[in-house]
C-alpha cells in the first residue's frame, strides 16, 4: 500500500520533463494521471528512483482538429476522450472504448496517453489506437518523432518510448463514415477484459469496403486481426458473411492462460466476439 | 417504505430508520484504523511468499539499522508462542496443529508470518520489510486434498505423520445401504464448494495500548467477537484476563472473517505490554486476501436414493474439507455445522454423513457467512434437481412431494433436529406468484426450440437453515469448548434515559436500532431514549458476540428477559408509591397505573428517578433500576424460504446473466422489516457471488492466484439486478419473541438457486453440472465436455 | 519533502509531504480527516473516493503532491453546517448502508454521478457506481437511495 521513496520532479513543460528524465537516467518513471502507475508503486512492483510528473503540463492536455486527424494530447483524460464532441464525431471507436475503461473515478484522472504508454495487454485504449492506425508523437532529447501504432506497441508493458522520452500526443485519423464498436468481455463490470475487440467498419451499398479489427489481451500487445480484415473486404454486410470472416480472428495470436480464461477459450472468445463487434459496427 | 407511525402499534415490526447511520453517512466514524494515539509504534509483517519451506537463515540486521525501526522480531523471539487456537476439537482423535505467532523454522502457507518490524512510522515499517533477508529451503507444497490423503504424500505437519486432521462419520436415521437397496433410482454427483475469501470492506486492524489502570492493555480490533477474543487472548498470552480490555469499535463487516483470534492481535497485545507503547497495524487488502481466514472449500460426494415415483429415501454425504495449514478458532467444526442440514426440508429415512478434514499448504479456512450450512444446502438443493432430471419430474413437484408439510410441524428430521415450525407451501406459493413461472417456462421452451444462442434456465432453492447458536448443552455434546448463551443488562438512568448493554457485537447489522425497538416495547420507553452499548468488554462485560445468525435469536431473548425484570422491579416501587399491592398495578407503554383507577399512575421514568433517590423504596428493594439476564436458548430456530432465479446463459461465450431473482423468506416475527430486507439483499449478493463470480484459486505450488481485488471478483452494482423480496411469517415457537434469524439466509439459499438455473438453461445440451463460479470459462468447459459426449 | 497547499472541505490546508505520500494518507494521517477510509490497495473498491475539483477520484490512487492547489471535498465536508446533502439523507432513508465502510466513497461517487446525470436510470446508477464495492447491501438499497436523492434534488 506504500510506495518506495523516490525523487520527484514536477515538470511544467515537455522539455522540462525530457530534461528531468535525461538527468534521472534509466530508473525514472513518467507520472501522468497515475491511474496505472500508482497501483504499481503501491504494490512495489516497480520502485523507480525518480518520478517525473507531467500531469500539469498544459501543452499535452488539448485536443486539436488537424483536418484529417485529431491530435489528442497525451494528458487528456479518458473521461474527456469518452465525452469530447470532436472525438465522438470523428473517432467514435475511441470514445466508445474510453467509456468502458475502469470506472468513473479512474477515468477522471487516467489518460489516453498514459494507458497507451503503460501498454497493459489487457488495456482497452491501446487496442482502439491500434485499430485506428494512430500515430504516437514522442519527445526526447533529440527532438520529436512520430511512430505508427504498429511500431509503438512492442511487448508486455513495453512501447517504443525510450527511458529518456515522453509520449506527447496521439494522432487519431478521422474515420468518418465508419461504424464502430468495442466489444469488451469481462467477468465483472470493473474487471479487466478477458478479451476485447475493437472494430471500425465501412459499409457502402450493403458491402463492407473497409474494416479495422484489433484484439485486446490476445497476446503481449494489441493485435490487428489482419486476416479478418482481409476476409471482410468486399463481403456483404450480413451476419453469415461476418461470422465466416471472424472465424480466423485468433489466427496468429498468442493469448496467455490465467485464472479467468485459458488460451484456448480466449481464442474461442476472440472468434465469437469479433463476429459480434464487426456486426455491431456494421449495423447488422 | 414510509415509516408510518401507527399509535396502536409497538416499535417491533416497524421499519424504523437506523440510529447508526447519522455517524456513518457523515464520516464521523470510529474504525480501528482511525485511532491515532501519541507515541504509537507501527507493526509491519514480512510474510512468506512460498507455500511450504524451511527457514534456513534470517538476517534482520539491515532492517534493524534502518530509519525509524525500533525492533525486528522473528520466531526465535517468541518460542512456542501460539498465534491462534482452535476451540472445537471435533473428534477424540483429531490431529491438532500449533499455529506459531511468528514462524520459527518452517512456513506453511503463502502469507505465513516470518518477521515483524516495529517502527515509528507506518511508511518506515513497510520500507524495512524490504531489508530483511531470508533463505528458504523449499519443501513440496500440499495443495490438493485427495493427493494430500494419498499414501506417501508429503506432509504439512511432518511431526503428525498424516495430513488427515479428522474423520467424523455420523450415520443418521436408518441404514443408508438398506434404503439404497430398495431404491429405484440412485443419483450421485461430485460438487465442488469452492474456497471463498470473506472480503469485508474494512480490512482487519488492531491498536493495542497500555491504558487505564496499571497493567491493563486495551486492544481495539476489527473483530466480531471481542468477548470470546478476550478469553482466548488471556489463555494464549498468559496475561491475566482482568488486565485485558477488548474493544470492537465501528467494525466494517465480518461475515465470519472477523470471528477469529488472529496472530496479529496476539502480537499487538504482547508487544504493547513488552514495549509499553501503543502498537498499531492495519492490513492491506493484499494481506487480507492472503491471511484473513478463507471459507468453504469442500469436495462433496453426494448420493440420493429414491423411488421411481419420486419419494426420497435417503442420502449419502461424503465430504473432504480443506482446513488449510493450521486450525484456527472453529476450523474443523465449520463443515460440521452443516452436518444437520443435508436433508434440508425433506423427509427421508436415512442419511449417512462422513466428513474428513485435510491439512494443506493454504490459508486456514473457518466460518464464512453460513458456515457449513450453505455447503449443505447447496448439495441437497443441487442433488434434488439432478434427481428430478433423472426422474423426468418437474423439480418443484419433486420438492413438494418430499418436503415436510406445514401440518406436520413440529417435525424431527432424519438428523434428529426438531423443526418447530415452518410453512414451505406458503413461501413457495408467494415466490411463484412474484416470479411468473409460467411465462418464464414458456420463454424457455421457445428459446430451446429456436436454438437461441442465449438460453434461459430456472433455478429453484427451497431451503431451511438452523439459527441461533446455540443451546450450551448441545454445544458441549459436540465438543465445542464454550457455551451459546447471551447476556443483556438494561439500566434505567435517573433522568429516564435507558442504557441497554448487550453481549452481541454488531458490525453492520443495526443492533442499536433493532435492540432499542425490542426494549422499547417491553419497558415502554421511546426508541430514541435507548442507547445500546456493545462491543467493549469494559462496558459490556458478558457476551458471546455476533455470528451464526445468533444475535436476535439468542441476544433478543436476553433483552426480553432483562426488560421484564426491570419492569417487575419498577412495579414493586410503583406499587409502594401508589400505595397498592403489586398485583393491583397494570403496566402499559411505560405507565404504571392502579387497576380500576387509571388516574392514579406513575411512569417508568419517574420510578427510575425514585430508585436513584432511594428516599421511598419498599423494604427489601435495592436502589437503582435495572434488569439483567443471561439466557441460554432452548433450541435452534429454523428460518426457511423459497428462492427462484431466472438465468440467461450465452452458449457462445459462456456468459451467465442473472435476469430475475425472487426471494421469499420466513424468518418469523420481524423486529425491523427494513433491516431484515437489507440482510436478505446482502446475503443474496454473497451467495450469488459464490455461484457466479468468486473463487480463490491456487496453483500447484500453493500460490494464491486470486491475490487482489482485480482477480478475486466480488460483484459490483452493475453485476447484480434489483431483487424481488417478500416474507411469509411463521413465528418460531421456541423463541419467546417468535423470531428466527435472517443474517445468513440469503447467502445460504441463493447459491444453489443460481447454479440450478444455469444447469437448467443448458441441460438439454447435455450438461448436468457447472463448476462454481459459473464463469464463462467454466460454462464453456461444461458445454464442450457435453459436446464431446460426456457431461462435465 | 515537497510543500503543498489545498482547500480541503472548505478549509485551507498546507504542509510538507514526502512525494510518495498518498492523498488518502495525507487526509487521514496528516489532516486527521479519518472519515475517508481505505479498503484496498489496487484501486478497485472505491471506499476512499473524494471529489478533487468537483470530480470523483480514488484518493489512494493519487499522490498528495498532485493535488497541490486543488479543491478537495471529502465525506466530512459534504454536509452544510446544519443540513446533510440529499444523498446522505437518501442513504439513511433508503437503508443504503449497513456496516458503513463503503459509504463515504459510495456517497461521494453518487454525488459525482448525479452532478453529471441528474436523473439516472437504474442501469445508469449501477454502471455509474461499479467502481465502488459494497459487501453488505447487495447494492439494492444503494441504487434506491441514489434514485431517491435524484428525485429530491430535482424537486420531483
Amino acid at each position: 500500500m506504500i510506495p518506495s521513496a523516490f525523487d520527484y520532479v514536477k515538470a511544467t513543460t515537455v522539455d522540462e520533463a525530457v530534461a528531468a528524465l535525461v538527468a534521472a537516467g534509466e530508473d525514472a518513471k513518467v507520472l501522468g494521471g497515475g491511474q496505472s502507475l500508482l497501483p504499481v508503486l503501491r504494490l512495489r512492483l516497480n520502485n523507480p528512483s525518480t518520478i517525473v510528473d507531467i500531469s500539469t503540463v498544459a501543452e499535452i492536455r488539448t485536443i486539436t482538429d488537424e483536418g484529417t486527424s485529431l491530435l489528442i494530447g497525451a494528458g487528456v483524460t479518458t473521461d474527456e476522450v469518452a465525452n469530447n464532441p470532436l472525438v465522438k464525431a470523428h473517432a467514435p471507436l475511441l470514445s466508445m472504448t474510453a467509456e468502458t475503461v475502469a470506472d468513473r473515478a479512474i477515468r477522471h484522472r487516467g489518460t489516453f496517453g498514459g494507458s497507451c504508454a503503460h501498454a497493459d495487454p489487457a488495456g482497452d485504449l491501446p487496442t482502439a489506437a491500434a485499430a485506428l492506425d494512430c500515430e504516437f508523437v514522442i519527445a526526447g532529447p533529440g527532438g520529436r518523432r512520430t511512430v505508427s501504432a504498429a511500431d509503438f506497441f512492442v511487448d508486455f508493458f513495453t512501447t517504443a518510448v525510450g527511458a529518456d522520452e515522453v509520449l506527447v500526443a496521439v494522432r487519431v485519423p478521422k474515420m468518418d463514415g465508419y461504424g464502430a464498436h468495442y466489444e469488451k468481455f469481462n467477468r465483472t463490470a470493473q474487471a479487466w477484459a478477458i478479451v476485447g475487440v475493437a472494430a471500425a467498419v465501412k459499409v457502402e451499398g450493403g458491402v463492407i469496403t473497409d474494416a479495422r479489427v484489433a484484439l485486446t489481451n490476445m497476446g503481449p500487445k494489441p493485435i490487428r486481426a489482419t486476416s479478418v480484415e482481409a476476409a471482410l473486404k468486399g463481403q456483404p454486410a450480413t451476419a453469415d458473411a461476418i461470422k465466416a470472416a471472424a472465424s480466423s480472428a485468433a489466427d496468429g495470436t498468442k493469448p496467455t492462460s490465467d485464472v479467468h480464461a485459458d488460451a484456448e477459450f480466449r481464442s474461442h472468445l476472440a472468434r465469437v466476439l469479433t463476429g459480434r463487434a464487426v456486426a455491431t459496427a456494421a449495423g447488422v | 417504505m414510509t415509516d408510518t407511525l401507527n399509535e396502536t402499534m409497538g416499535a417491533i415490526g416497524r421499519p424504523i430508520r437506523r440510529k447508526e447511520d447519522a455517524r456513518l453517512v457523515t464520516g464521523n466514524t470510529n474504525w480501528t484504523d482511525n485511532i491515532q494515539l501519541p507515541g504509537t509504534l507501527h507493526m509491519a509483517f514480512l510474510r512468506s511468499s512460498i507455500a511450504h519451506a524451511k527457514i534456513t537463515r534470517i538476517d534482520t540486521s539491515a532492517a534493524k539499522a534502518a530509519e525509524g525501526v525500533v525492533h525486528v522480531y522473528t520466531g526465535a523471539d517468541f518460542p512456542g508462542q501460539p498465534g491462534s487456537t482452535c476451540v472445537w476439537p471435533v473428534t477424540d482423535d483429531i490431529v491438532m496443529s500449533h499455529y506459531p505467532v511468528i514462524c520459527e523454522d518452517e512456513v506453511k502457507y503463502v502469507g505465513d508470518v516470518v518477521a515483524v518490524v516495529i517502527a515509528t512510522e507506518k511508511y518506515l515499517a513497510t520500507d524495512a520489510l524490504d531489508l530483511i533477508d531470508v533463505d528458504y529451503e523449499v519443501l513440496p507444497a500440499i495443495v490438493d486434498m485427495e493427493a494430500a490423503l494419498a499414501e506417501g504424500s508429503p506432509l504439512v505437519h511432518s511431526d503428525k505423520g498424516t495430513n488427515r486432521c479428522y474423520t467424523a462419520p455420523v450415520p443418521f436415521g436408518g441404514s443408508y445401504a438398506d434404503v439404497k437397496a430398495k431404491a429405484d433410482v440412485v443419483v450421485s454427483r461430485r460438487f465442488i464448494n469452492q474456497r471463498l475469501i470473506p472480503t469485508t470492506m474494512e480490512p482487519r486492524a488492531v491498536v493495542a495500548a497500555p491504558m487505564g489502570m496499571a497493567d491493563e492493555i486495551t486492544l481495539w480490533t476489527a473483530t466480531q467477537v471481542p468477548h470470546v477474543l478476550r478469553v482466548l487472548l488471556a489463555l494464549l498470552t498468559g496475561i491475566p484476563e482482568n488486565n485485558l480490555r477488548v474493544v470492537a469499535p465501528d467494525v466494517g463487516g465480518g461475515f465470519g472473517g472477523k470471528l477469529q483470534i488472529y496472530r496479529e492481535e496476539v502480537l499487538a497485545v504482547l508487544l504493547a505490554r513488552k514495549l509499553g507503547r501503543p502498537i498499531k497495524w492495519t492490513e492491506t487488502r493484499s494481506e487480507s486476501i492472503l491471511t484473513m481466514h478463507h471459507g468453504r472449500d469442500q469436495i462433496q460426494d453426494i448420493e440420493i436414493a429414491a423411488t421411481s415415483h419420486g419419494q426420497i429415501l435417503g442420502m449419502s454425504v461424503n465430504l473432504l474439507a480443506d482446513m488449510g495449514a493450521y486450525l484456527q478458532i472453529i476450523t474443523p467444526g465449520t463443515p460440521l455445522l452443516g452436518m444437520f442440514m443435508y436433508s434440508g426440508i425433506y423427509k427421508m429415512e436415512a442419511l449417512d454423513f462422513t466428513c474428513t478434514g485435510v491439512y494443506t499448504n493454504k490459508t486456514p479456512t473457518d466460518a464464512y457467512r453460513g458456515a457449513g450450512r450453505p455447503e449443505a444446502t447447496f448439495a441437497v438443493e443441487r442433488i434434488v434437481d439432478e434427481l428430478a432430471a433423472e426422474l423426468g419430474m418437474d423439480p418443484m413437484e419433486l420438492r413438494m412431494k418430499n418436503w415436510i408439510k406445514h401440518e406436520e410441524f413440529p417435525y424431527t428430521t432424519v438428523e434428529g433436529l426438531t423443526y418447530d415450525t415452518g410453512n414451505y407451501e406458503a413461501a413457495t406459493a408467494r415466490a411463484l406468484e412474484l416470479f411468473g413461472m409460467d411465462e418464464l417456462r414458456a420463454e424457455q421452451a421457445v428459446r430451446r426450440a429456436t436454438g437461441d444462442p442465449v438460453q434461459l434456465g430456472i433455478g429453484i432453492s427451497t431451503f431451511t437453515e438452523m439459527c441461533g447458536l446455540a443451546p450450551s448443552r448441545t454445544l458441549g455434546a459436540l465438543k465445542y469448548v464454550a457455551g451459546g448463551w447471551e447476556h443483556c443488562t438494561i439500566r434505567a438512568l435517573p433522568t429516564g434515559k435507558i442504557e441497554l448493554v448487550t453481549g452481541t457485537s454488531p458490525h453492520g447489522q443495526g443492533h442499536a436500532t433493532a435492540w432499542s425497538q425490542i426494549a422499547s416495547d417491553i419497558i415502554g420507553v421511546p426508541v430514541e431514549d435507548i442507547e445500546v452499548i456493545y462491543g467493549d468488554t469494559g462496558r459490556s462485560p458478558y457476551g458471546m458476540d455476533t455470528y451464526g445468525s445468533r444475535s436476535l435469536a439468542v441476544g433478543g431473548q436476553a433483552i426480553k428477559v432483562a426488560g421484564e425484570r426491570l419492569v417487575e422491579k419498577a412495579r414493586m416501587i410503583a406499587a409502594h408509591q401508589l400505595e397498592v399491592s403489586p398485583e393491583d398495578i397494570e403496566f402499559n407503554a411505560g405507565t404504571y397505573s392502579v387497576k380500576g383507577d387509571p388516574e392514579k399512575a406513575t411512569t417508568i421514568q419517574a420510578i427510575a428517578f425514585a430508585a436513584f433517590q432511594a428516599h421511598n423504596l419498599p423494604d427489601g428493594v435495592e436502589p437503582t433500576l435495572s434488569g439483567e439476564a443471561t439466557v441460554d436458548p432452548m433450541d435452534f430456530s429454523y428460518p426457511h424460504g423459497t428462492h427462484l432465479a431466472a438465468m440467461e446463459v450465452d452458449t457462445e461465450t459462456g456468459k451467465v446473466t442473472l435476469r430475475k431473482y425472487v426471494a421469499v423468506d420466513d424468518c418469523g416475527v420481524q423486529v425491523n422489516p427494513m433491516i431484515v430486507e437489507g440482510q436478505v439483499h446482502g446475503g443474496l449478493a454473497q451467495g450469488i457471488g459464490q455461484a457466479m463470480y468468486e473463487g480463490a484459486e491456487y496453483d500447484s505450488n500453493g500460490n494464491l492466484l486470486t491475490a487482489s481485488m482485480g482477480d478475486y471478483l466480488i460483484p459490483s452494482a452493475a453485476d447484480l439486478p434489483s431483487f424481488i423480496t417478500d416474507r411469509t411469517v411463521t413465528p418460531s415457537t421456541t423463541h419467546p419473541l417468535g423470531t428466527k434469524g435472517i443474517g445468513e439466509a440469503g447467502a445460504i439459499a441463493s447459491t444453489p438457486a443460481i447454479v440450478n438455473g444455469v444447469v437448467d438453461a443448458i441441460r438439454h445440451l447435455g450438461v448436468n453440472n457447472v463448476l462454481m463460479p459459473t464463469s464463462p470459462q467454466n460454462v464453456y468447459r461444461a458445454l464442450k465436455a457435453a459436446n464431446n459426449g460426456g457431461a462435465a | 519533502m515537497t510543500h503543498i497547499s489545498a482547500t480541503v472541505d472548505g478549509t485551507h490546508r498546507q504542509g510538507e509531504v514526502e512525494p510518495r505520500l498518498l492523498l488518502v494518507h495525507w487526509l487521514r494521517e496528516n489532516l486527521g480527516l479519518v472519515g475517508t477510509p481505505i479498503g484496498c490497495d489496487t484501486s478497485n473498491c472505491g471506499a476512499c473516493t473524494v471529489l478533487v475539483n468537483g470530480k470523483s477520484v480514488k484518493s489512494c490512487n493519487v499522490l498528495a503532491v498532485q493535488v497541490d492547489g486543488a479543491e478537495i471535498t471529502t465525506i466530512q465536508g459534504l454536509a452544510s453546517e446544519d443540513e446533510w446533502h440529499p444523498v446522505q439523507k437518501a442513504f439513511k432513508e433508503c437503508h443504503g448502508l449497513q456496516c458503513g465502510f463503503c459509504t463515504p466513497g459510495m456517497i461521494m461517487a453518487s454525488v459525482d454521478l448525479l452532478s453529471e446525470n441528474p436523473n439516472p436510470t437504474e442501469e445508469e446508477i449501477r454502471d455509474g457506481l461499479h467502481g465502488n464495492l459494497c459487501r453488505c447491501t447487495g447494492y439494492h438499497n444503494i441504487v434506491k437511495a441514489v434514485s431517491h436523492a435524484a428525485a429530491e434534488m430535482s424537486g420531483s
